[in-house]
């Protein structure tokens, strides 16, 4: 018997309530208490939009990869569901880091890209890596094969992921400033405020992403699985080939 | 108070708005699937009730 404790979608008012209420704060703090930048001026604004971006895009597709491991181990149709969705809303949010990226390469540095750059190639490179796990799964017909094949390469390229991080910040900077150095962090104290509340800000919007997706793809299973009820049809899913994984009603 | 914006500002606009178009399309999709769920569970609502009226004429008859 299904409970309510079991659902995707528990807790989500109040995840999307402190994502309202906290990435609002950290917009205000970034443009009214965060000082302007002696060096970039006005453009390091794009920062705390760009970096919580891409610092949350990058503990998306390792979390992917955690939850493909769950999956390996379990066998849980909601750990392949918790990967996929870390790793589908880890490509959007990296969609954004690139295109703010650009912005901001262009008004500090006037080029929308420099292939030169370690970070910048890399990360693009984590991209293209991602971009192939939708058409992964979706060459895989059989539900359970697409699940552990998807789950393989979340955990793949999830150790993928910290692994380029490190490389990159081996590597001579060329022109990408390091936020957070070796040393630790190199921000003032009223953009580090800015900053962090602008990182959870962006975690929280993430998280309550995932669980509305997870929660919406759990309603129209348990509608699929409504209809086969009433219309005394078979308990067999519907077989049409796709990419996002059968979601069990719970 | 000065008019003149930041230099750089449209860029930081630019970034901003990419940020916001890119929730906006999220909640787009989101609201077609939602409209998709609702007009299929009228659908099996008006199913239903059609079957059970359909059942309840059945039983009348056979009584």
């Amino acid at each position: 018997m299904s409970t309510t404790k079991n659902l995707y979608g528990r807790r989500l008012p109040g995840y999307a309530i402190a994502t309202a209420v906290v990435l609002t704060a950290a917009i205000g703090l970034a443009f009214f208490f965060a000082p302007i930048e002696a060096d970039q001026g006005f453009s390091q604004k794009i920062f705390y939009i760009h970096v919580p971006l891409a610092i949350v895009t990058l503990g998306g597709f390792i979390f992917g990869g955690i939850f493909g491991i769950k999956y390996l181990r379990s066998g849980e149709s909601r750990d392949d569901l918790r990967s996929y969705t870390a790793i589908h809303q880890g490509v959007i949010f990296c969609i954004g880091a690139l295109i703010t990226g650009c912005i901001w390469a262009k008004a500090s540095w006037g080029q929308w890209w420099v292939w030169d750059e370690p970070t910048l190639v890399s990360f693009l490179i984590i991209f293209l890596l991602y971009t192939t796990y939708q058409p992964l799964r979706f060459s895989i017909e059989d539900p359970e094969r697409q699940a552990r094949y998807a789950a393989v390469f979340a955990v793949v390229a999830g150790v993928f992921v910290p692994v380029n991080f490190i490389a990159v910040r081996l590597a001579a900077p060329l022109i990408h400033p390091r936020v957070f150095s070796n040393s630790g962090d190199s921000l003032p104290g009223d953009m580090r405020i800015a900053f962090y509340t602008a990182l959870i800000g962006t975690a929280l919007l993430f998280i309550t992403i995932c669980k509305y997706e997870m929660s919406s793809k759990h309603s129209r299973a348990q509608l699929a699985a409504l209809r086969r009820s009433i219309g005394g049809e078979s308990d067999e899913p519907n077989a049409a080939r796709r990419a996002a994984p059968r979601v069990a009603v719970r | 108070m000065s008019n003149t914006l930041p230099p750089n500002s449209g860029y930081v606009a630019a970034a901003y708005l990419v940020f916001v178009a890119i929730l906006l399309v999220y909640v787009v999709i989101m609201a077609i699937r939602a409209a998709r769920v609702e007009r299929e569970l009228t659908e099996l609502l008006a199913q239903s009730q059609e079957r059970g009226a359909q059942t309840a004429q059945n039983e009348t008859s056979n009584a």
